[in-house]
């Protein structure tokens, strides 16, 4: 009776684990000193657990841009296809999981949780994005990650790899090392983390960072803050995200509306052509409106104004993003 | 550049703006988001526990999923153990919240 109890207790896997395809496809329009490009893209994940302890997944990025020429004869086009990460993850115990092959660098919070276009409010990432992330923000080799303390009062994960150098063209990387660790404390619904990297290329440099995520308990409101310093640059953003959940509920028409904003500054404490950073002071504010419509689709729009010495400037968003799950085929009964 | 100026007033106001919303609408609300989770029965403190897994680690980041098919519910979760840097007991625990 007893061992009756404790199986139906244990969840069945086996029929649970059945792979996975997921993502987001979307249309992106930009508007950037009054020249619009176009860019339909879809981001496709694959996860496909082997085993009680192995993970296979990817995610990756196809993409058209379709951009005007300056001649004002028409438009040209580019197109981008490669990946974003192609990893194994071994659940080596409860709180160690090693990862093999081509994953997100490890640096800030921006990098592994917000790239996503079906997650992020924004379509461009923060001015601040290249510090720590080695320019193609995925490392080759390997990761340690996990989770090292969990209790109800908090939580302590962390994280640390060495990347080897690529220049294959679907798997390009740095040299680098670093890692990471965030505590987050859920009665106050706060999150601090650190974060470390260090490019062993050429003249080898650090890169440092700190994040801060808070939601209040009471109210739908995200605000989440990043903070980085690297070798010629520094910089941080402040993001907040207030869904009127409040107003009928997150099924109501004024429910699903969610008001963004960011705000982000760039220092440059000496030059540096290749770090990725604004050539001069940048400050810019983002006054952003999604929507969340019904089937998991999303409706972003935003506006940005740039200040900078070399030109202030002004960048309209759009998009329209439809975000999908389901299993890779059917799967055992 | 001067109207940089007024940017952190916008944002000030922004931040302040939600407090000045909640009204007697925001319980209402709060249970209505509630029985939005993909387990819209909660009955007893393991499933309880798998909820309190899900708001801290995956509804930070991304919208509640409307669904999905319970085949794939253990390879979520375990996408999820290592993108969210879960345990394995926290792992378990999202899982019996998935499958209750």
């Amino acid at each position: 009776m007893i061992f009756l109890s404790a199986l139906s207790l244990v969840p069945n896997l086996a029929a649970q684990d059945t792979p996975l395809i997921s993502g987001g496809v979307g249309f992106l329009t930009t508007t950037n000193g009054g020249n619009t490009t176009y860019s339909p893209t879809i981001e496709p994940v694959l996860a496909a657990p082997i085993g009680q302890r192995l993970l296979v997944e990817s995610r990756a990025a196809l993409l058209e841009s379709f951009f005007p020429l300056g001649n004002g004869q028409g438009y040209d086009t580019t197109h981008f296809t490669g990946f974003t990460y192609l990893q194994a993850d071994y659940l080596a115990t409860s709180h160690i999981t090693v990862v093999g092959g081509y994953f997100l660098t490890p640096f800030g919070t921006y990098n592994e949780r917000l790239t996503p276009i079906w997650i992020s409010n924004f379509q461009d990432g923060p001015l601040i994005f290249p510090i720590g992330t080695m320019g193609s923000a995925s490392g080759t080799g390997a990761e340690v990650r996990g989770n090292a303390v969990s209790t109800g009062k908090v939580s302590v994960s962390y994280a640390a790899y060495f990347s080897a150098g690529s220049t294959v063209e679907q798997f390009q990387s740095s040299r680098s090392t670093g890692g990471q660790t965030s505590i987050y404390f859920p009665n106050a619904r706060l999150e601090v983390g650190f974060s470390y990297g260090r490019s062993l290329e050429g003249q080898q440099s650090n890169a440092f960072g700190t994040d801060v995520w808070w939601e209040p308990e009471k109210i739908p409101l995200k605000i989440r803050s990043e903070y980085a310093h690297g070798a010629h640059s520094q910089g941080y953003w402040v993001e907040s995200a207030y869904r009127l959940s409040q107003f009928g509920g997150e099924e109501s028409w004024l429910g699903r509306l969610e008001p963004v904003f960011r705000i982000q500054q760039t220092f440059r404490n000496s030059p540096d052509a290749t770090d990725g950073l604004p050539a001069a002071d940048t400050q810019r504010a983002d006054f952003g409106l999604d929507y969340h419509l019904p089937h998991e689709v999303r409706i972003d729009t935003s506006y940005a104004r740039q200040f900078s010495s070399t030109g202030d400037k002004n960048v309209w968003e759009t998009a329209i993003v439809y975000r999908f799950l389901f299993p890779a085929w059917r799967g055992k009964k | 550049m001067k109207s940089w100026k007024y940017i952190p007033v916008c944002f000030s106001l922004m931040l302040v703006a939600p407090i000045f919303s909640q009204t007697k609408n925001s319980d209402a609300a709060q249970t209505n988001s509630t029985q939005q989770a993909p387990a819209k029965a909660v009955h007893n403190s393991q499933q309880r526990d798998g909820n309190t897994v899900f708001e801290q680690n995956c509804s930070r980041c991304h919208t509640t999923p409307q669904g999905f098919s319970p085949r794939i519910s253990g390879t979520v979760v375990r996408h999820m153990r290592v993108r969210a840097g879960l345990s394995k007991e926290d792992e378990q625990a999202l899982l019996r919240f998935l499958n209750p």
